[in-house]
Parts: structure tokens; sequence; C-alpha cells
């Protein structure tokens, strides 16, 4: 018997006598996982599968996210794509322009404007749609009908999952020069109603867009907290006297608290990406003036313009301010003793 | 010995509760006043008919002849006589139908692709303590903070002779980082146990991924397949600065064009131009194309939504 038991202390683990159990170090020995103990090669031969599993992912994400990192030496430079038959050999060929491109992206009032739109499309974007999912969330949360909640989630869902292009069209339908509304107004003798191509009230119609199409989503993580909470904390409350206000101010917000701060660090962070897709397809419509935002900016002088330098320079800026920000928000995150999107 | 079973009698007709019933109020809880349940009511059902409302209108009028058409100025709410000849005219040839196909084609050989790509990867990083699986983390991770930039991909792209082809479609966004770590924190809450015990029957890694884990995995699997189907389905600027050939566009593109741009679309027989076919159900048609494949999908994949949404989110 004693031969197959496994050592319980140090001192009997140390013993000279060589038991089967204690040699084969079942329990505590340099075979568990992660010890980190075993030796390189052994390490490389037992996770050689695992390995090669996350090879093509590797590769993609180097290609594709690293390598392009490196091009964004077009930036400093005066780069012609025509100097040799390949893009990428032609940056070997191109002369350097130093800070030149930066400066010119500094000086232009254009880029200014962009920063600008970017900035108050934020703000809207802050005030005007962050909330909605939250009260959303409240609303289904209080639903206690398990089909209504889950047909009210299915539809509220559906949105999400429609592009952009599907999303601004059906608002042309309704709100555009052609659509329903204009349509029930001409007939009563107003005509010239067109949301969808009046810069003035542009920001609203992109931040309404985006409530169509996204706080229906949003309610997700925000239901999920809800039902993290103890209705034990509800009863015990409701004992005490504590009316539905009450609970709703003391139990179910707190509970909301961690969620919205960590969500609203994460939309700071990502102030200066205020939807691409959605602006570039509604450009034409309504003119650069109101829709031309940091992302749109360097589309048009890239890749419309060709001018790659200064749009690499434009996209540059805009990187490491926002890889700022990012960071900046993290770190506020974890003061608030939040966990961010990465741990300390 | 003969159980007594404890049953109803049998002329009694066992109710059961609707699925539509409230459940039971705890005690504790008041009844809710009636002027807050109807504000309830109203807030709820404006929002769902904010939503569904103008896809009943896009349907409907897909649906209608160009004579009800011409009769509501163009706001059909109720369909009288349904019609097909928008979706026949659409689907009969020409670059719509051409589009369609080059759109279900990218993404269902998108899909499988980014699938088989980050399952693997997801796998291979959910052993802890396997060789190297934080530095791959690290570095798939980092890349959730920057982008490279909008001209340096483009440059990249066309470097490697990708342009005018499908697969500046699929390559440049195969990966979504997210998805491997909603895929990774799925599959380490897999009892590792389970994987223990297939090793010692002889099972290899390859084997214990395809019969163990992902049998396993079915909801994660299909709601990340999803979103990499719907990511494939509704993509359209890739294509709009990588692709110049106007046969290649997928749907979203043509959409753009004939929709948002008001163009003619090419191919379609010369029943538009004499006026049988509204332009308008042409264009709601092509819509109702570009939504179908999501709206039937979604519903079935939804009640897995919140835990891949947080066992990625969460744990990630």
């Amino acid at each position: 018997m004693s031969h197959s038991t496994v050592p319980r202390s140090r001192a009997e683990a140390n013993t000279p006598v060589k038991t089967p159990g204690a040699s084969g170090g079942a329990v505590g020995g340099g075979k568990k996982r992660g010890t980190g103990k075993l030796s390189l090669r052994i390490r490389f031969r037992r996770d050689r599968t695992l390995l090669l599993m996350t090879v093509p992912a590797v590769l993609l994400v180097l290609v594709f996210n690293y390598v392009p990192i490196l091009g964004n030496v077009v930036a400093f430079q005066d780069y012609d794509p025509y100097v040799s038959d390949n893009g990428f050999v032609a940056i070997f060929h191109s002369p350097w322009a130093g800070l030149a491109q930066f400066e010119r992206v500094l000086a232009d009032s254009e880029f200014w404007h962009a920063v600008q739109n970017t900035f108050v499309l934020f703000f809207l974007q802050l005030v005007l749609y962050f909330p909605v999912p939250i009260l959303l969330a409240l609303l289904i949360n209080s639903l206690i009908r398990p089909r209504v909640r889950a047909v009210a989630q299915a539809i509220m869902y559906l949105p999400h999952f429609f592009s952009w292009v599907l999303v601004i069209t059906v608002f042309q339908q309704i709100f555009g020069g052609a659509g329903i509304i204009a349509q029930t107004l001409r007939e009563h003798g107003y005509s010239g109603f067109d949301i969808m191509t009046d810069p003035e009230v542009f920001k609203y119609l992109v931040t309404l867009e985006m409530v169509w199409k996204d706080a229906g989503w949003g309610i997700i993580v925000f239901l999920a907290a809800l039902s993290s909470v103890s209705t034990d904390l509800y009863e015990a409350a409701a004992m005490d006297g504590a009316g539905r206000r009450r609970r709703m101010w003391h139990i179910t917000l707190p509970a909301l608290r961690p969620v919205i701060a960590l969500l609203l660090v994460l939309r700071v962070g990502d102030a200066l990406t205020v939807g691409f897709e959605q602006l570039l397809l509604q450009r034409d419509a309504v003119g650069p003036e109101a829709s031309e935002v940091l992302d749109t900016y360097v589309w048009w002088n890239g890749i419309r313009n060709q001018d790659f330098s200064y749009a690499a320079a434009a996209g540059l800026i805009k990187g490491i301010v926002g890889l700022t920000l990012v960071l900046v928000a993290n770190k506020v995150a974890h003061l608030m003793g939040e966990q961010g999107v990465y741990k300390k | 010995m003969t159980a007594v079973v404890d049953r109803p009698p049998a002329n009694e007709p066992v109710r059961r509760p609707s699925r539509w019933a409230a459940p039971p109020r705890p005690a504790w809880e008041e009844e809710p006043a009636k002027a807050g349940l109807a504000a309830k009511g109203i807030v709820l059902f404006f929002a769902c008919f904010a939503i569904l409302f103008p896809l009943w209108i896009v349907v409907v009028t897909s649906l209608s002849s160009k004579q009800t058409i011409d009769e509501t100025g163009g706001l059909v709410v109720i369909p009288k006589d349904i019609t097909f000849i928008a979706y026949q005219e659409l689907l009969g040839g020409g670059q719509v139908q051409r589009a369609a196909l080059v759109s279900l084609g990218v993404t269902l050989v998108g899909t499988l692709f980014s699938m088989a790509v980050s399952v693997l990867c997801a796998y291979g990083l959910s052993r802890s303590g396997s060789l190297g699986h934080r530095w791959i983390l690290m570095t798939l991770l980092a890349t959730m903070f920057f982008g490279a930039g909008l001209i340096p991909t483009y440059l990249l792209v066309q470097a490697l002779g990708l342009t005018d082809t499908y697969l500046a479609l699929i390559l440049p966004s195969a990966v979504s980082v997210f998805n491997i770590l909603v895929l990774r924190a799925f599959f380490m809450g897999i009892s590792p146990e389970l994987i223990d015990s297939a090793r010692i029957d002889g099972a290899g890694e390859w084997r214990i991924l395809w019969q163990i884990v992902m049998p396993l995995s079915r909801a994660v699997l299909a709601v990340i397949a999803l979103f990499y189907a719907v990511g494939y389905w509704s993509a359209w600027f890739n294509a709009s600065i990588y692709l110049t050939d106007q046969d290649m566009m997928p749907l979203q593109n043509v959409m753009i064009q004939l929709v948002q741009k008001q163009q003619r679309p090419v191919g379609l027989s010369a029943q538009i131009n004499t006026g049988q076919i509204s332009a308008l159900a042409i264009q709601m048609a092509v819509m109702v194309l570009a939504l179908v494949p999501v709206a039937v999908l979604s519903p079935f994949v939804q009640r897995h939504f919140k835990k891949g949404m947080l066992t990625g989110a969460v744990k990630g």
C-alpha cells in the first residue's frame, strides 16, 4: 500500500526511499502544464500541434495588420506609386520628405474642419446614443413575460445585422426627398422636405441612424449585468420598505455602474472613430462640409485623390492620437477599479 | 409491488400556463400601476414599430404592382395586388442576379475560411501553459488597439496583387481577433478532465478539437459564424476600393449604385423603360434581397447571443 500512496509532506517526499508515486510526480511535479519546469524542447514537442493550429491566423494578422504598419513610412516620403510596377517596391524608390507632409496636413483648414466634425459627432453620440441602450435594457428587464421579452429582444437585435448601405437606404425611403414623409407632406401642399441632403440636420440624422441600427444590440451587455443581480437583494430591500423607485436607485443602477463606466471609457478611447462607412455613404448626399470626419478625410485624399503620402500622414496623426486616447482611457478604467480592455 | 402514481383524474384536463402568460410575481413586489404599465407598453410598441415599419414598407413595396405604387404615390402600406414581377426581373439574369451570386459566394467561402482559421487559432491558444500562447495572444490583442491605417493597407493589398480578385474581399478582413477571443474563452470553459480523458484514450489534438470541443461549442460556433457571415454579406467598402470590374461587384455595391445614386440597373429587360415595372419596386426588391438572409438567419442564433457575447467580452 505504501508504495502507491502519494507523499503528503515535503519531508516525506525527500526521503531517500524512492517510491513509484514520488518519482512520477503525479501531484506537484513538473508534468503539470504551465509550471515551466520542462525544457523548451519538450514543451515544443508537446505543444507543436497547438502551435501549428495558430499559424494561419497569426500569418494573416502579421500580413494584414503588422506589415502595413511599416507602410506608414510613406507618410515621411513623397511617395510616387508609378516609380515601380509594384507599389511596395515603389516605397524604396520614393524620395524622403521628412515631416513636410505632416506640416501640410496641420496647415490645412479642411483637416481641422474634419477634426471638428469628428468631435461634434462624438459628443452627439455620447449624449443622444449612449443612454438609449441602458434605458431599453431597463425596459426589457422589467418585462416579466418570457415570450414578450424574447420577441422584443429579437426585434431589437435585428437592425444590428443590416449593412449600413441598407440602413441608409431605408432612411432615405422614409426621410428622403422621394420618401414617405416627403410624399405625404407634398400631398398636403408642403414641398421641399428632404432631411437626407440637409447639412444642417445631418449630425442628428447620423446619430438617429446609429440609434436605429445599434441601440437594440447594445442592450445585451446591460441585460447580462442586470440578470446577474440576485433577487435576494430586491427582496431584502422590499422587506426594509424600499419601494419600486428606491430599489431601482439603490440596487439596479449600482449593478449597472461598472458596465456603464467601462463602456463610457471605451467610447472615449474610440472618440476619433465615429462611423466611417456610414459617413462615407452619405458624403455625396450632404457634401463634405457637414460629413467629413478624419476617416473620410483620409479616404478622400488618399484613395480618391491618390495623394498617398499626404493621406498616410493624416491617418498616422489620427492613429497616434487614437492610440493615446485608448491607452489613457484604459488607465482611467483601471484607476476606477474596472478591468478595461486589457488587464494591468 | 405496484407503485402508486399520483396523477390528476383523467376527466380533468391538465391546464398548462400559456407561454405568453406572466409567471407569478414574488410576494414582496408591488402590483404595477396601470399608468406605468401603459407607458411601458407604449414605449415598447413604439420601439418595435420604429424598427419593423420601415422594413414592412420595403417588403410590401417590392411586392406591389406599378399601378398600386402609382396610385399611392409611392407609399404602399397595405398590399393590394401582390406580384413577384420585380423579383422575376432581378433574378432573371443581369447585374443584380450576378451581384447576389457574388455576395453569396464570397459570404460562404469567406465564412468557412474565417471559421476554420479562427477555430484552429482559438483552440491552439486555449490551453493555458502551452508554449508561446501568451506571446501569440499579445500579438493578436495588440491589433485591437491600433490599426495600420487605410492608406498603407490599401498599398499592401495592391502590392500583393489582390486588386480585382475576390481574395481582396476575403483575406484582409478574414480574421477578427474579437471573435477568436470569444471562441477561446468558450473553449477554455470546457472541462479539462474531458480533454485529458480523451487524450488518455489516445486522441490527438485534431481529434479532440473535431470530436470533443467543437460538438460541445455548437452554440458559440453558430454565433461566431453568423458574425462572420453578416460581416461578409454587408461588406461593400473593400469591393469599392479594390475592385474596378463592374461585373465582380457584390450586392451591397450594386445597391449603392441602384438605390442611392439612382442609376438604372444594367442588363434588365426593357420592361422598366416601357413602364411595366415600377423602378421603386425594383429598388425595394434589391433591398429585400440584401435583407432576407440576415433576417432569416439571426433569429435562429439569437438565443445564443448573450452567452457568446459575454464569454468573450467579460473574460477576454
